[in-house]
């Protein structure tokens, strides 16, 4: 054949697999009635038992179909659920009113009974890694005083009781008895009262909701919910590109500026509950830290509040949310954000100044500095790598010559927890589900104690015991107000001592096509339900 | 093809009968029993010897793997236990130690390493291997639950690869200087060098939000045949399967062109094409018959040895197309240090390659009537 037959046959040949392919997919694209949502989530959730597993991914897919007794709000406040009100009979017992016409998705009644039965049903799950009893512990008595009202009693005055029961879901006892966390996968047993009726679950695609009808509270706008698993960034930003689905969360910062300048899309964010913060480990000597010739040091500078305050405001946390976070960070001296309780106004964010830090070093005794290796997680928080490498061309140029060794958060956080402490400062996250601030001062900054279980993540052996006192006055205080007085004494007294240093409070992100508004929320969840058509 | 040597445990061997150094020359031994007569060679006869021979070679096979895997579980074992904590990765954030304790002791992991492998072992034997650490069921379970999805993307992406790659190779390998040819080897360069991960993420760009044909991920609507939940009878699913097949089938599809075309050029030198086309048979006949057989035996013990990578090749598809395969289970699982998963999928891999093994070197001897399962 000449060359050009050749090259017209092969070319019509192209044309028509091409074709193929084009006819093939056709009309794939776009959803099936107005009012059907479909959302890409970052991660799927492992079970669909609301009992099964504390994990973000599984809470946040229960919260479509089941509810608590109490919820959060938008900014992490505690807000009526399930219970219409609530109040403190004494010191030790809480009594809950539940909505009168608060029903299961089966048409039954939500009782006391059910809220008792799955109190009780936290403890006996198997085979979890993480049950959610951590939050019914302190309830040692429940009474049944009539269908419609519940009281819990705590041996100890326990203030937590309402944001541990927003992590508690209820289901119906009728529906669940005697089932295995895996029978919910087919469904059995996924009788909730949520905005919206469990349909199918495929395990690493998807979840699939109709709307409940008869739910008491706002009817959610979607007939038809579809939750998609696409944990990988470039793809789920596809997705909502090619308009496979209609909103995502989760926006990964290389695609911020294409997602906010686009005229399709709408970007919603928010400041999270998480802090991304620094520890510097506080005990006698350490690991990471060497002198300039690369020698083990005799003292652990980090003992010296000196090396402390100098690490602190060579820290420039407006260039790390400026040039690293794309803007989408707010740089904090709190360990929770506005919201939340236990926040300090009067905390204010350290003024970079590296001339006063390398003056405070020199008077700590280290006037050229030393050697750091800086280790964190690369897998795990937004930007966690790079914020890692900016701290540490920031230490640098202070003095203290930094490297960075980032691993996968598996590997990680094996290495920096309480058991084996390998490192001697690290970047890490924190976010606090009940709302407060005890969760972090009681995990992260109490003096380590297994018996009160305080200090369980306090990997750099930190101990302030006049700040422990407060905290644990706090947590016995029943007094919104002095319970308050008391974290932020609390938070004060940890944060002037400088081993842990916030950064900044990470912004979670949202994006769908025009047309559909989100309601962000500070606890970085995805709800169908707060996807509302404009 | 010529200097080729068998798949290792095969000899390529002539059917000569021995008769010691002197050969034909050699007079019969007076002290050896006498042949009792010739015996017939019937069908039933010959048929019965090989499956003999099939069957002592299977079993000696299945001792092997036993061993392997054994092997396999101890290496496994021991190299998993060292990375990492999995009750700090998975425990509860707002857990105490005493919580993180009794996790740790429901996980059997407070025992000393040697323990642990020995209550395994001993699970394994019945089947068992062991509760996720995350999902709290079975590990096997989750594995074979996921197996028809990663198997259905392997298989269409070696039929992808087998049925484009063939013909393009042949094409290329008859008309090595046409603009055809050079384009078709061009292009399997490259299918080699370009990363699957890349080439996935250009197909999603191109083909679902540039020009909206295919759908960007995930897998479509499923049917259940035989217990398996299938997607490749819905229009729904082949759409949702093509780009994901298509980008695993990429790097097998350059292999077997290269491969084919190499065959094909150096069947086109040898005698019995010649003597073919000379004969005065059909080119089609000479190509698609006579060709065609002479280099398939290396392609399909390629084919068949590959499919093994294609499935762990499926690991990086799977993860960028949100296919709910095996392989995003173990990436997922490697990650939260999900340690019962990420053993009993090695395993179960294990089991998979020495299987595929078996098979190929049977069909080995099948197809090659020069070959024996013999241990001579």
């Amino acid at each position: 054949m000449s060359r050009l037959r050749e090259l017209r046959w092969f070319a019509r040949r192209m044309a028509a697999a091409v074709t193929v392919v084009a006819a093939l997919g056709a009309a794939s694209a776009a959803p099936a009635a107005a009012q059907e949502l479909r959302v890409a989530m970052s991660s799927p959730p492992n079970s669909m038992d609301p009992h099964f597993y504390n994990l973000f991914s599984n809470i946040n897919v229960s919260e479509h179909v089941f509810e608590s007794l109490i919820k959060m709000d938008a900014d992490s406040r505690i807000i009526p659920s399930l219970a219409e009100s609530w109040k403190l009979v004494d010191n030790l017992t809480w009594e809950f009113k539940i909505r009168p016409n608060a029903k299961f998705h089966d048409g039954s009644d939500v009782t006391a009974d059910d809220v008792a039965w799955s109190i009780d049903r936290t403890s006996t799950i198997v085979n979890s890694p993480g049950k959610f009893d951590v939050y019914t512990k302190a309830i040692v008595k429940k009474v049944i005083v009539d269908p419609k009202t519940i009281r819990l009693i705590t041996a100890t005055p326990y203030p937590l009781m309402l944001s541990d029961l927003t992590s508690i879901f209820v289901v119906s006892r009728k529906a669940t008895e005697g089932l295995s966390s895996d029978d919910f996968s087919s469904g059995k047993g996924m009788v909730g009262s949520g905005p919206f009726k469990f349909v199918s679950f495929a395990r690493d695609d998807r979840v699939e909701l109709v709307r409940n009808d008869q739910y008491w509270g706002p009817k959610p706008a979607w007939t038809k919910v579809t939750l998609r698993f696409i944990p990988q960034p470039a793809t789920r930003v596809a997705a909502l590109l090619a308009k496979d689905v209609d909103a995502i969360e989760n926006v990964p910062t290389a695609d911020l500026k294409r997602i906010r300048d686009s005229k399709d899309l709408a970007f919603f964010s928010k400041v999270s509950h998480r802090v991304i913060y620094l520890n510097l480990d506080q005990r006698e000597k350490t690991p990471f830290v060497t002198d300039k010739d690369g020698r083990a040091m005799e003292k652990n500078p980090f003992r010296d509040q000196r090396v402390r305050d100098a690490m602190t405001i060579s820290i420039n946390r407006e260039a790390i949310k400026d040039r690293v976070m794309e803007g989408l960070a707010e740089p904090t001296s709190n360990m929770v954000p506005a919201t939340l309780f236990g926040h300090v106004p009067d905390l204010k964010v350290p003024k970079y100044d590296p001339n006063a830090a390398k003056k405070l070093l020199a008077d700590a005794g280290y006037p050229n500095g030393f050697n750091l290796t800086l280790h964190g997680p690369n897998n795990r928080y937004v930007n966690d790598e790079p914020i890692l490498q900016a701290i540490a061309s920031m230490w640098t140029r202070i003095g203290v010559q930094t490297q960075v060794a980032a691993s996968p958060m598996a590997d990680f956080s094996s290495r920096v927890g309480i058991r084996r402490k390998e490192f001697s400062a690290w970047l890490l996250g924190w976010g606090a589900q009940t709302g407060e601030v005890s969760s972090p001062l009681r995990a992260l900054t109490a003096c380590e104690n297994a018996d009160k279980g305080f200090g369980t993540n306090n990997g750099m052996s930190y101990c302030n015991p006049e700040a422990d006192a407060l905290l644990e006055k706090g947590l016995a205080e029943v007094d919104d107000a002095k319970r308050l007085k008391l974290f932020q004494d609390a938070v004060r007294l940890v944060i002037k001592d400088g081993a842990f240093i916030p950064i900044h409070q990470q912004v979670t992100t949202w994006a769908a096509r025009k047309g559909i508004d989100y309601v962000p929320r500070t606890d970085e969840r995805t709800y169908a339900h707060n996807f509302k058509p404009n | 093809m010529a200097g080729t040597n068998g798949p290792q445990g095969l000899s390529v061997s002539g059917h000569i009968p021995q008769r010691g150094a002197a050969g034909w020359a050699a007079k019969p031994d007076p002290w050896r029993q006498p042949d009792k007569g010739k015996r017939r060679r019937t069908v039933t006869g010959s048929f019965l010897r090989l499956v003999q021979a099939m069957l002592a070679f299977i079993i000696r096979r299945v001792i092997q793997s036993f061993i392997v895997l054994l092997a396999m579980s101890v290496i496994v074992f021991a190299g998993v236990s060292a990375l990492g904590d999995p009750v700090e990765v998975m425990t509860s954030p707002d857990s105490t130690q005493a919580d993180r304790e009794a996790t740790r002791i429901a996980m059997g992991l407070d025992k000393p390493l040697p323990v642990q492998y020995w209550r395994f072992l001993s699970g394994a034997l019945s089947g068992d291997l062991g509760k996720s650490f995350a999902y709290g069921a079975p590990a096997v379970d989750l594995i074979l639950e996921r197996m028809p999805a990663t198997f259905e993307l392997a298989i269409a992406a070696m039929l992808i690869a087998v049925v484009l790659g063939i013909p393009l190779g042949l094409w290329a390998g008859l008309k090595p200087d046409s603009i055809a040819g050079k384009t078709i080897m061009t292009g399997s360069i490259l299918g080699f060098s370009l990363p699957t991960f890349w080439v996935g993420l250009m197909m999603i760009m191109l083909f679902s939000v540039h020009l909206g044909w295919l759908p960007t991920s995930g897998r479509g609507e499923t049917v259940t045949v035989l217990g398996l939940k299938v997607s490749f009878l819905t229009r729904d699913g082949l759409v949702h399967l093509l780009m994901p097949a298509l980008n695993l089938a990429l790097f097998k599809l350059s292999l077997i062109i290269r491969l084919t075309r190499a065959g094909t050029q150096e069947a086109l030198l040898q005698d019995y094409v010649k003597f073919a086309r000379a004969k005065g048979l059909a080119p089609s006949r000479v190509v698609g018959v006579h060709v065609l057989k002479n280099i398939m035996i290396p392609i399909v013990t390629v084919i068949g040895l590959e499919f093994g990578g294609v499935i762990a090749f499926a690991i990086v598809t799977e993860t960028i197309f949100a296919w709910p395969g095996m392989g995003k289970l173990i990436i997922d699982s490697i990650a939260v240090l999900d340690r019962p998963i990420i053993v009993a999928y090695l395993l179960v891999i294990v089991i998979m390659f020495v299987l595929i093994n078996l098979i190929v070197d049977v069909l080995y001897s099948v197809l090659d009537p020069r070959v024996r399962l013999a241990s001579e």
